[in-house]
């Protein structure tokens, strides 16, 4: 199924910043994206790189001392923004869902499947009890959970980690959202398990035609999933591209450091390469680019923040003064 | 879920069992037996007489074996100042002293819980912080003195409520009580409140810890996430959560109370089992002692076994283990 | 060809260094409940202290009161021209100088039974943490037991059997109080044992009482500072109402629950400043002891540190 044209998910400017006892910390600064219908976009980075704050952003999950301060956020052309808070509610699970990292967490213990399947579908329609489980129970045959019936009368810590998980994505799938958030689902997974969910996903963003922003920081999986994506750091997007383009010839040094950080893309018997440093602290950002302190590349012009400009291939932005221009990386 | 009642059952009656005998060697072995026993006031041959009826010059076990046969028989021996069953008299006295804590108890969840949650749910508002601030208050106060000033207060200087005693009883069930008269309630207002004011403020810092953390948990994040209305989200997943162990404070607090309860009596001259013991104490009525101490181990034991099943009732993750177990 | 650079020194940034005592000061004198708490118990204590030198009279020495000056509301004077700043007692003595001594004597049996019930609990708690097995077992069983009963039960009934008496009293707060610290001890404790030094520790078979003095107990410090403030307090409320009831001290050492049980009966006809102000002494005394032990709390737990 071909993407469609017109983004089901836009993102300008988008700037979320905590004012805490201890200073501003900008988690989310200046971050744009688009997303079509149908379109896996993978939002990379390490921790404290605001990858997750996005997309708690998108959800209106921001809580003091947090606060979307600038930007905007349009979901098929409405403008989240300036909904209130009901309104906004009435979005929330509804056209727009969110899928987290840790499902014995976000699962409430101390309730039955049904029950908190059945909440997240009468939250949103007049339906019967009846006409809601039947819908659960749909959804969790849709996600490959075995014997629905018995498991929508069980409790949360009766699962395996892999079914909490497809449970956790199938109450997002319930009122068929424009727009998933999937925050690291397969973090806490094992490998192997990972790689079912991942299947799952990208079957049933195909099939429904929901977008797809899955957060991550793991590479490899984007590299199999994802149509686009976008490299964040220190609350900034500094690379972004199809997903071939990027991973094949990625322009900014982070990026390249990311890649090249992967084991299995270094040399039997050699030094792994990490990036040097540590990331920064929010609190305390150099000024300019905040990468500057770990780049080889730094230059003078590094202490001026640079702009998120076209280079490479088309589509293809990135945040440097000095991006890579060199071929592909070594296979 | 029987193999659980069945095991804990068992438990509870060896925990009692040796509750039993550490009263008994308290009692029998450490005291002055004869002292306990027998009326100091005998005389010379009464006192040869009485220990040979009392089998106190037997051997210990025996002694033991004995006590036990009388326990559970209800034979707690008599009493000194009353001459009737020991047993009889605290059992004449509870209804007013349970009473007194279940109003007590009652009073704590209604007024306890709610301002708990307020406060956690807005621990930075002014409401929440003048609600920790006075549950600071509720635990520092000893209960006798606030007693004291509610006298002072409300009976001395403002005559609205009686400063002591129990009001007009009606019988219920065969057991008295005192709330269902205009009279009866007067009577039991202030011991009942002085009574509640330390559960008061443990209920209170309870529910604001258990809202507060409950709060930073993930499954309300997920809640909102689904589009849950706040009202739904705390009160079906945040309370949810946090009444399991309050539930269970608030059992275990019961059985305290009736502690408590011994010092609220004496302030306001209530007749229940408690100011029976201090004036038991007082007058050296040591059967009255011993009796007091058995009835409220049992008490106890049982309120500790109610509350397991409850807490094993409310909590899934723990009912499901146990069964399987 | 690698784009990565070697480390650069100067890139990783040094903090001032922060030691743990120098923020946990901090922390408390930003709450300025705290801070007066403080503030009230240091002038407490310092009354208790200094008492015989500040009182006005002598309440116990037989020669000054004068049994003719009894019941005097507060303000009035004595025949002999002295102010009685908070009235009398049915004896004549002065209520100021009566709560002065009692201050003493309530805050010397509380923190005494305090110190001895920390060494008790303290010993017992490290052992179960470090001996674990049918030792631990057999101790913590009988803390559990202990802890379900209140406190108030468990003193009566040791009166009553003990008999009374200021050491049979003292013995009663003691024992009382060493579960709680046994079984804080034993928590903090039990959570070092499972660090991964701890076990380090044990293979370079250093002896029990190093790894006990140097590792396990200075991380049971904290909870215990806080737990042993609270029982302080604890222990003075409840030699108070054991003495209200009068099964406390004898009259021979008047704390301040005796001089609040004396003038009981006076409530009721209106004479409420025998009790009213030994009250507020008690009150004020466990109050801001209370709010002390509270910022430590909030102060001292690691979990609020993030």
């Amino acid at each position: 199924m071909t993407p469609a044209e017109d983004p089901v998910l836009l993102v300008e400017g988008l700037r979320t910043h905590f004012f805490t006892r201890a200073g501003v910390v900008k988690a989310v600064d200046d971050v744009s994206f688009q997303v079509r219908r149908g379109e896996v976009l993978g939002l990379v980075g390490e921790s404290g790189s605001g990858k997750s704050m996005t997309g708690y952003s998108l959800m209106g999950l921001i809580d003091p001392p947090g606060r979307i301060v600038a930007g905007r956020i349009v979901l098929d052309g409405i403008d989240l923004r300036a909904l209130g808070a009901e309104a906004m509610r009435q979005l929330r699970g509804n056209r727009i869902a969110m899928i987290f990292q840790d499902p014995m967490m976000t699962l409430n213990p101390v309730l039955r499947i049904d029950t908190q399947m059945i909440e997240a579908i009468q939250a949103h329609a007049r339906v019967s009890q009846a006409q809601a489980r039947a819908r659960a129970r749909e959804a969790l045959v849709k996600v490959g959970i075995p014997s629905p019936d018995e498991r929508l009368d069980a409790y949360p810590h009766q699962f395996s980690g892999g079914m909490r998980q497809r449970v956790a994505i199938a109450i997002a799938l319930l009122n068929s959202p424009d727009v998933i958030i999937a925050d690291e689902p397969t973090t806490a997974l094992d490998v192997t398990i990972q790689g079912q969910i991942l299947y799952e996903m990208q079957r049933l963003t195909r099939e429904t035609g929901a977008a797809l922003v899955w957060i991550t920081h793991d590479l490899s999986v984007i590299a199999g999933l994802a149509d686009r994506v976008c490299v964040m750091y220190a609350g900034r997007i500094v690379e972004e591209g199809d997903v071939a383009d990027v991973l094949a010839r990625p322009r900014h040094p982070y990026t390249r450091g990311l890649i090249d950080s992967v084991p299995s893309n270094n040399v039997r018997g050699q030094r792994l390469k990490q990036i040097p440093g540590m990331t920064p602290s929010l609190l305390a950002l150099p000024a300019g680019c905040p990468f500057r302190e770990r780049c080889a590349r730094a230059g003078a012009q590094c202490v001026d923040a640079p702009p998120l400009r076209g280079f490479g291939a088309p589509g293809q932005m990135i945040r440097c003064h000095y991006p890579i221009v060199e071929e592909a990386v070594p296979a | 879920m029987l193999v659980f009642i069945i095991r804990r059952g068992l438990q509870s009656v060896v925990v009692l069992a040796a509750m039993s005998l550490l009263v008994f060697v308290g009692v029998y072995a450490i005291g002055n037996p004869i002292d306990i026993l027998i009326n100091p006031q005998a005389d010379q041959q009464d006192r040869e007489r009485a220990i040979h009826a009392l089998g106190l010059d037997r051997p210990l076990w025996a002694q033991y074996l004995s006590f036990l046969h009388g326990a559970l028989t209800g034979d707690l021996g008599r009493s000194f100042v009353h001459s009737t069953s020991a047993l009889g008299l605290i059992l004449e006295r509870m209804p007013a002293t349970m009473e007194l804590a279940l109003a007590a108890m009652l009073i704590a969840v209604i007024i306890g819980i709610p301002l708990g949650l307020w406060a956690g749910l807005r621990p930075n508002g002014v409401a929440g912080r003048t609600i920790m601030a006075g549950s600071i208050l509720g635990f520092s106060l000893p209960t006798f003195w606030v007693g004291l000033m509610l006298i002072m207060v409300f009976a001395v200087f403002l005559g609205w409520l009686p400063s002591n005693g129990r009001g007009e009883t009606v019988d219920v069930l065969g057991v008295p009580v005192s709330f269902l008269t205009i009279d009866g309630l007067r009577h039991l207002v202030m011991p009942a409140t002085n009574l509640a004011l330390f559960n008061v403020a443990l209920l209170i810092r309870l529910t604001r810890a258990g809202a507060h953390e409950a709060l930073l948990q993930d499954y309300v994040k997920f809640a909102r996430a689904k589009g849950l209305t706040h009202a739904r989200v705390i009160g079906v997943h945040v309370l949810r959560n946090i009444l399991i162990p309050i539930v269970t404070v608030v059992g275990l607090q019961f059985g305290s109370l009736i502690g408590f309860a011994i010092v609220t009596e004496s302030v306001f001259a209530w007749p229940g089992m408690g100011k029976l013991l201090i004036d038991s104490i007082n007058l050296l009525d040591r059967p009255v002692i011993v009796a007091y101490l058995l009835v409220i181990v049992t008490f106890f034991i049982v309120i500790n076994l109610l509350v397991d099943l409850l807490y094993s009732a409310l909590d899934p993750r723990v009912r499901l283990t146990e069964t399987k177990g | 060809m690698s784009s990565l650079a070697p480390i650069r020194a100067d890139a990783i940034e040094t903090r001032r260094a922060e030691t743990p005592l120098r923020r946990a000061m901090s922390d408390f004198v930003a709450n300025p409940l705290a801070v007066f708490g403080l503030a009230l118990l240091a002038l407490i204590v310092l009354i208790a202290v200094f008492a015989p030198w500040i009182s006005p009279q002598n309440p116990y020495d037989l020669a000054v009161i004068d049994v003719l000056d009894s019941r005097l509301p507060p303000g009035e004077k004595s025949a002999s021209g002295q102010t009685f700043w908070l009235g009398t007692d049915d004896q004549g003595r002065d209520m100021l100088s009566a709560i002065f001594y009692g201050l003493r004597i309530s805050l010397v049996v509380g923190v005494s039974s305090t110190i001895v019930a920390l060494i008790i609990g303290l010993a017992a708690g490290l052992a179960a943490a470090y001996f674990g097995g049918r030792l631990e077992g057999a101790i913590m069983r009988i803390v559990d037991i202990q802890l379900s009963f209140p406190a108030i039960l468990i003193a009566l009934i040791l009166i009553a059997v003990l008999g009374q008496g200021t050491g049979k009293v003292i013995t009663a707060l003691i024992t009382v109080q060493w579960a709680y610290y046994a079984r804080t001890v034993r928590s903090a404790a039990l959570v070092e044992k499972r660090k991964e030094y701890m076990e380090a520790a044990r293979c370079l078979a250093l002896p029990p009482s190093h790894i006990v003095f140097r590792h396990l107990l200075p991380n049971c410090l904290p909870p215990m500072i806080v737990v042993a403030t609270v029982q302080v307090a604890a222990a003075i409320a409840l030699e108070a109402t054991l003495s209200f009831l009068g099964l406390g001290l004898p009259i021979t050492e008047p704390s301040l629950g005796l001089l609040i049980a004396n003038g009981y009966q006076y409530l009721l006809s209106g004479k409420y400043w025998i009790s009213f102000f030994p009250g507020i002494a008690l009150v004020l005394t466990i109050v801001s002891i209370n709010l002390v032990a509270d910022q430590l709390r909030d102060v001292l737990n690691p979990r609020l540190q993030k």
